[in-house]
This record gives structure tokens, sequence and C-alpha cells, in this order.
């Protein structure tokens, strides 16, 4: 089981100065599986994903992303930060580039691409989260459901394995969300390893291969989605879902 | 309603010149009487002041017909009367102004590198200069070609520093100064900022150490105590001791500048950089140092156009810049008593270079706004 696992966490503890945030975190991710995180704020999901991609240093236990551990190791860092793509919930794109540049920035100067075939691929990029006409504007030009989506053909244009969401559609407008949500659909229809932190339970019933629920830095419980929404073992998690699925 | 709307014009007396009149100027009592004052005192001050510096000035000439060639001989001194400034101080004196003591011979070595200044100057100034790639690249090179063509070298004969003075000491410092700390102060504000302590450690101190002691004092240490680091028998030249001093002092203030532009950047940034596997100098000189840089430039203008003034300090260790060369002036029995005339000539040319510094900073703060929105939206 462990060797196919792409992603694996074994008792991986954090800590906020004394603010036990991650307690013995056990997670094995397979290829191609899309996971999806959820539990209240505060509950670790989002440190918990961000340790993935060493955003976050963990303190104890051990990360293994595609074969590589993290550790102090500042090339094994940048190995597992060039598989790994990241979109953030406030969208982080940079503000003094353009759209295309935006995309463009990375693949040029972190894989040394040349720059006209760098362009043609952040305009792939752009197709594919179906926005090719926004490339010469800036992100402060867009509305917040469009500079999600470039911020998701940015991490692309790196050709990640794996891709990890942090909330992404907390910080959008209700009618934004399903633009964003439709693009990371087809990504996981197309074959990507995903951990997506999400409250869209919607969209975890559509695409989850398994359900994680995490409260008080602990996984309280890993399930199928069938399973996690109909018929979950523990009381947290069917407090949490009666008042998320309630509202 | 909204047809209506459309058609509907504003008030007339809210718009054009009598509407800003209206609400600039007399839109309450105190505000009216407030615009009489100034009116009234303006309408006193501007015809004496034009009166003064050009209608009843000498040029060249006192009102006999005679060629000014001392103090007594101007206008105002032979006719208390008659006669305003008396410019011609300026005007005999202005070798000296522009180029100090340099050798008459050589002056068109220093014409030469104004004029490149100029040329060097001109790819900064506009983003549309035709060329602008490989003017760039002379503004790159440029320092090296003053440097061999002031002060003397590969077959220029050499002119020692201490015939340099004038404008010529006031750009040199001014421009090096500015220049140098530039670099020196992103790689100290990085520094501080830096995780490793023992760097932070060593980029504040230095900072706190020199923001700690007035630009006076380091000018003493640059000529008296620099020398004593120095290795024997190498004489480093005065006006370098003094370079050194500037540029340290506005390296540190350089360094607060852009460090206030660098926290303001929010982590998110630096989040996604690193996530697309960039490394610290590409995700600082890619991504944070130019949004940092943009924030700062109100600052960091306002630091260098405090510089320019600041070189004027150079006076106390025995280095003549503009304001010096005017101060010696005036010490000659010959222009005795010109002091409004030189002081505002003196004025004039820092407040020339001044204006045009910070007439440049809110030309690139306008150029840079493009489709800037920071934060999240």
């Amino acid at each position: 089981m462990s060797e196919e696992s792409i992603i694996s966490l074994k008792n991986v503890n954090k800590w906020f100065g004394d603010f036990h945030v991650l307690q013995d975190v056990n997670l094995e991710v397979k290829k191609k599986e899309r996971i999806v995180v959820c539990g209240p704020s505060g509950s670790g999901k989002s440190t918990m994903i961000r340790c993935i991609n060493r955003l976050e240093e963990h303190q104890e236990g051990s990360i293994v992303v595609d074969g590589i551990e993290l550790t102090g190791n500042l090339k094994n860092i940048d190995n597992v930060r060039k598989e790994v793509g990241m979109v953030f919930q406030q969208f982080n794109l940079f503000p003094h580039l353009s759209v295309k540049e935006n995309i463009t920035l990375a693949p040029i100067w972190v894989k040394k691409m040349p720059k006209a075939e760098a362009e043609e691929l952040a305009m792939r990029q752009l197709e594919i989260v179906k926005i090719p006409e926004q490339a010469n504007k800036y992100p402060g030009q867009l509305s917040g459901g469009q500079q999600q989506r470039v911020a998701i053909a940015r991490s692309l244009a790196m050709n990640p394995n794996i891709m990890l969401f942090d909330e992404p559609t907390s910080a959008l407008d209700p009618e934004m969300i399903k633009e964003v949500l439709d693009v990371m659909v087809d990504l996981a229809n197309g074959g990507m390893t995903m951990i997506v932190v999400t409250h869209e339970m919607g969209f975890a019933k559509t695409v989850a291969d398994r359900m994680v629920f995490m409260d008080e830095g602990k996984i309280v419980e890993e399930a199928s989605p069938d399973k996690f929404f109909n018929n979950p073992e523990s009381d947290r998690t069917k407090l949490f879902l009666s008042q998320i699925l309630h509202q | 309603m909204n047809e209506m709307n459309e058609v509907r014009k504003p008030p007339v007396a809210t718009t054009g010149i009598i509407g800003w009149l209206r609400i600039n100027l007399f839109f309450n009592w105190t505000n009216s009487l407030i615009t009489l004052f100034v009116i009234y005192c303006l309408y006193q001050f501007i015809p004496w002041i034009l009166d003064w510096t050009i209608f009843s000035a000498d040029f060249k000439y006192n009102y006999l017909g005679e060629q000014i060639t001392n103090q007594e001989m101007c206008s105002r001194n032979l006719d208390p009367e008659n006669g305003g400034a008396c410019w011609a101080v300026i005007y005999v004196r202005f070798y000296q102004f522009i180029y100090g003591f340099y050798p008459k011979a050589e002056v068109w070595r220093v014409n030469v590198a104004y004029v490149m200044l100029a040329l060097a100057l001109l790819p900064l100034l506009y983003a549309k200069l035709p060329y602008r790639k490989y003017f760039l690249y002379f503004t790159y090179i440029f320092p090296v070609i003053a440097y061999f063509l002031l002060n003397g070298g590969l077959g220029f004969t050499e002119v020692s520093t201490n015939k340099w003075g004038g404008l010529l000491v006031t750009l040199v410092l001014g421009c090096t100064g500015i220049a140098l700390a530039f670099p020196i102060g992103i790689m100290l504000a990085l520094g501080r900022r830096s995780k490793l302590p023992v760097i932070s450690m060593m980029c504040t101190l230095f900072i706190e150490f020199i923001r700690g002691v007035p630009l006076i004092t380091l000018l003493f240490f640059g000529m008296v105590m620099l020398p004593l680091f120095l290795p024997e028998g190498i004489d480093m030249d005065g006006l370098i001791r003094v370079l050194v001093a500037v540029t340290l002092f506005q390296s540190a203030y350089m360094a607060e500048v852009i460090r206030g532009g660098l926290q303001a950047i929010p982590p998110g940034q630096y989040e996604a950089a690193k996530s697309l596997g960039m490394s610290y100098w590409r995700m600082n000189l890619l991504i944070i140092l130019p949004q940092a840089i943009r924030i700062s430039i109100p600052p960091i203008v306002n630091t260098s156009i405090g510089l320019f003034k600041d070189t004027t300090l150079v006076i106390i260790v025995g280095i003549l810049d503009l304001l010096g060369i005017g101060r010696g002036t005036l010490a000659d029995t010959n222009w005795l008593g010109l002091s409004y005339e030189i002081y505002f000539f003196v004025s004039l040319v820092f407040f020339i270079f001044t204006f045009g510094m910070s007439r440049y900073s809110l030309y690139l703060e306008k150029k840079l706004k493009t489709g800037i929105n920071m934060g999240a939206d």
C-alpha cells in the first residue's frame, strides 16, 4: 500500500508556540487520488497541506512526497515544490505582472524555458481555465473568480504531479464559486492527484475518492464520500456535517 | 426616469471656472476672507520680487553702463535708491560655481561628463525612448567613463580632486551617493529581515549605528579615521573618503525605507513564489523587490533629495561644493555683502535639481500604477 503512495505523512506533529496544531497526523495519498479535507476552522487542515510543500515546517514525524523526504535539505524542498502546485484562498497573484507574465514567470526562471515556449504554454493553460482573453490584463483588473483561475493556470504551468488547494473558493462571491469549481472538476477528471481543503460539499461528493475530516489537529475520520456523508462513524463528524449541510 | 437623468445637466454654478472659484476660493465668508488676504499678499510680493530679481537687477553692467568687477560697482551700492540684485557676481564667478578650480584647459572634460550624465539619465526618465536598451547599457558604464574623464588616466592628464568644486562636486557626491546607496540599501534591508541571525544582526547593527550618528560625524570619520584602516603607503583621495561616508550614510537610510516597503508585501506573495519553486534570490528579485520598491518610491525620493542637500555639509571637511564656492565668494573682499544674490542663486540651483527629482517620482508613481492593485482584490 505505502509503495504506491505519492504522499505519505507519518506521525506528523507541529506546534505554533504552545499550540499543538497537528497531532500525530497520518495520511497516505495514492497517485491520481482526490482527497477532500474538511473540518472546522482552526482544525489544522490548512497547516497540514502547507506542510506538504514545506510552507510550514513540521517538527516531528516524516513527510515523503514522490519519494523525497522533506527535511531541512533545501534541494529536496525545491524538488518537492517543483512537483507540487498550490492554490491559495487569497489567490496570491503577482499584482505587478500581467496575467501572462504571472504564468510564464516560473517556467522561464525556474525551468529555464525559452520565453516564446513559455508564452505558448501560458496561453494553453489559460484556455484550460477558460480565460485566454484576459492574458494581457493585470490581476487587479480581474474578478475574484478569474483571478483564482489564473492562479490555477499559473500552478499548472509548472506541470506538477500533485495539486494542493487551500480553501480555493472561500474568498469568492457565490456566483464565482462555480466557475472555479468547474475548472477543478476538469482537472480531477484529467487524473491529477489533488488534496483539496474546502467546505464545498457538492464538489466533494462529485470528485472526492476519499474524505478526510479533521478536528483539533487530528484526523478524526477518513472514509469514502458515500460512507462519510451517509453513515459517518464519529459523533464529531455528524455534528460538523449537520452544521455545514443545513446552512 | 433614467432617460430624464441623462439629459439633465449639473447646476451651472458648480461647474466651469465660476463653479471652481465658488467651491474652492469663496465657499463661505472665512474662505473668501482668506482668499482675499492671500491675493493681497501676492499683489505686494510678486511685483517686488520680479523687480528685485529681474527689472532693476544688474546682470553684467551697472546702471551707468560699466562692466561690474566688484561689489562697489553694483548699482545698489552706488545708489541705494536704484537697483535690485547684482547678478554680476554670479556672472563673474560662474566658472567656479560650475567647475570649481578645474583647470581651464581640461574643462571640456567636465562639460562632456555633464552631457553624458544627461544622456545616462535619459533612458531612466523616458521609458518610451527609442533604442532604450542601448542607452541603458551606456547608463551602466557611464560611472566608469566619468571617473576616467574627470579624474584622469587612460591618456587624460590627472586632475586632482582638490581642484574640483562647485556644481561638479555637488553632482558627483549626490549622484554617486544615491546610485551606490540604492543597491547597498536593498542588500541591507534584505539582510536585516534575513532568518539567519548573524546576517540579520550585522545588518541591524550597521544600520542603527550609521543612522544614530550625524552625517557630519561620518564625514570627519571618513576624513580622519578611514586612512588609519588602510595599509601604509596607500593614500586615499579626499573626495573618495567623503564619498564613502556619504554612501554609507545614505545606504542606511535607504535600507530602512526599502524595509518599510518589504514589510508591506503580504506573506501570500512569498508563499506563492515559494510554492512555484523559486529560490530566495529569484523570489526577491522578481516578485518581492519590484513591488516593495514601487511602494517605497516616495520615501526613496525623499531621502535622495535629503542626501542631495546634505552634500553641502562637505564644506566642513574642506571640500568646496556649490554652497562652499558661494561662501568662498562671499569671503572675497571684492564681493563682500552680496549674500542675497549668492544664496538666492545657490538655492535656485538646488531647487531645480530637487524639484526635478520630485517631479520624476510623481511621474514614476503614475506610470507604475497602471493596473496595479495590491492586496486580494
